[in-house]
């Protein structure tokens, strides 16, 4: 089985109702059918989920490792940005 | 009736062991890593089906073999397998067209079963026929992948058409036992299945780009009555060996 005849797909899971698709692996598969079928057997056997999606990995813009330190790591200086910055008044309880 | 439905309910369990064996022999050496998930998982729905029909079979027949008794410890000529089942898996498309031919036929049959006179049949059914629907989805896709595929693939497909077509004419006979309690209402009567398993298999060959066999191919028979393929022999060797070098061995 080639790359070219069987490429890889990404494959998200919904673990229940009302919470979101999450990233769980990837497979190789023939076409978004087959990758499906695959991602049920290889991802669900032990009652995981109850919705699969399957995405062409090829399809996926991702970020580059090397951007690591331009792309997040001047958030974390900025601690006001940060919700633990701030004293919130006890009158306000919970937010 | 009793002697009916547990020889009905041996033969029943007999196709899936023999057949959930052979698909467990993929186990490890599946083509890619995703079939070796998927294969072993269809062999395990076959196992679980056939224990439940061991168990409710040695209920019926009342003499004390349980399930392990009827899987393991019988010979060769009491297995009342169909001889489809027990045909080597050959390449990959031999195990699928020999999936595809049985699972079409299983899941019409657990269909029409889940509403068997015999409660615990239509129970057992009830719960098989959701896997038989995924069994025909995952033969009936790569039947069509196959077939529809590379010239080598659809080269592979077209052969094991030609081979096991002549195994398929078993499913559909029927004997004193099928008529009997197609009558009572206790299971289906396998002719009957035919049309719909012609139409099912037309249409999927269609798909792939196959060639429909030519109805009038000599069908093989025997397996219901005892007489297997020399596969058998090896297959049973290894299926029934920890059994017997161990006798009441259990987990």
């Amino acid at each position: 089985m080639s790359k070219e005849t069987t490429p890889l797909w990404e494959v998200f899971i919904r673990p229940r109702n009302g919470l979101a698709h999450r990233h769980c692996g990837s497979l190789h598969a023939a076409d978004a059918e087959m990758a499906l079928q695959a991602a049920r057997d290889v991802y669900t056997r032990r009652g995981e989920g109850t919705s699969i999606w399957v995405v062409p990995s090829a399809q996926i813009t991702a970020s580059d490792p090397k951007d690591k330190d331009a792309l997040f790591e001047p958030t974390a200086e900025k601690i006001y940005r940060h919700p633990t910055f701030y004293d919130i008044p006890d009158e306000v309880g919970h937010m | 009736m009793k002697e009916e439905l547990f020889e009905l309910l041996l033969r029943l369990a007999d196709d899936h062991l023999v057949l959930g064996h052979r698909i467990s022999e993929w186990c490890g050496h599946a083509p890619t890593l995703e079939e070796d998930l998927a294969l072993p998982n269809i062999a395990l729905d076959l196992i679980g089906q056939a224990r439940s029909l061991y168990t409710y079979a040695g209920e019926i027949e009342g003499k004390g073999r349980d399930e392990d008794h009827l899987a393991y410890l019988r010979l060769e000529r009491e297995y009342r397998n169909l001889l489809l089942v027990e045909r080597p898996n050959g390449d990959f498309a031999h195990t699928i067209l020999r999936q595809l031919y049985f699972s079409v036929f299983m899941q019409a049959w657990w269909r029409e079963a889940v509403a068997s006179t015999d409660e615990t049949l239509a129970a057992i059914a009830a719960k098989a026929v959701k896997e038989s629907v995924y069994h025909v989805r995952h033969a009936a896709e790569w039947t069509i992948r196959l077939g529809d595929g590379t010239e080598e693939s659809a080269r592979r497909m077209a052969a094991a058409v030609d081979a096991l077509y002549r195994y398929t004419g078993e499913l559909f006979e029927t004997d004193q036992v099928t008529d009997s309690l197609a009558a009572a209402g206790v299971a289906p009567d396998p002719a009957s299945l035919k049309d719909e398993w012609d139409r099912t298999i037309a249409e999927i060959f269609a798909e792939a780009r196959l060639e429909l066999p030519d109805p009038r191919t000599w069908q093989q028979t025997g397996g219901r009555k005892g007489f297997h393929g020399e596969e058998m022999g090896y297959l049973l060797a290894e299926l029934q060996y920890v059994q017997r070098a161990y006798p009441g061995l259990t987990w």
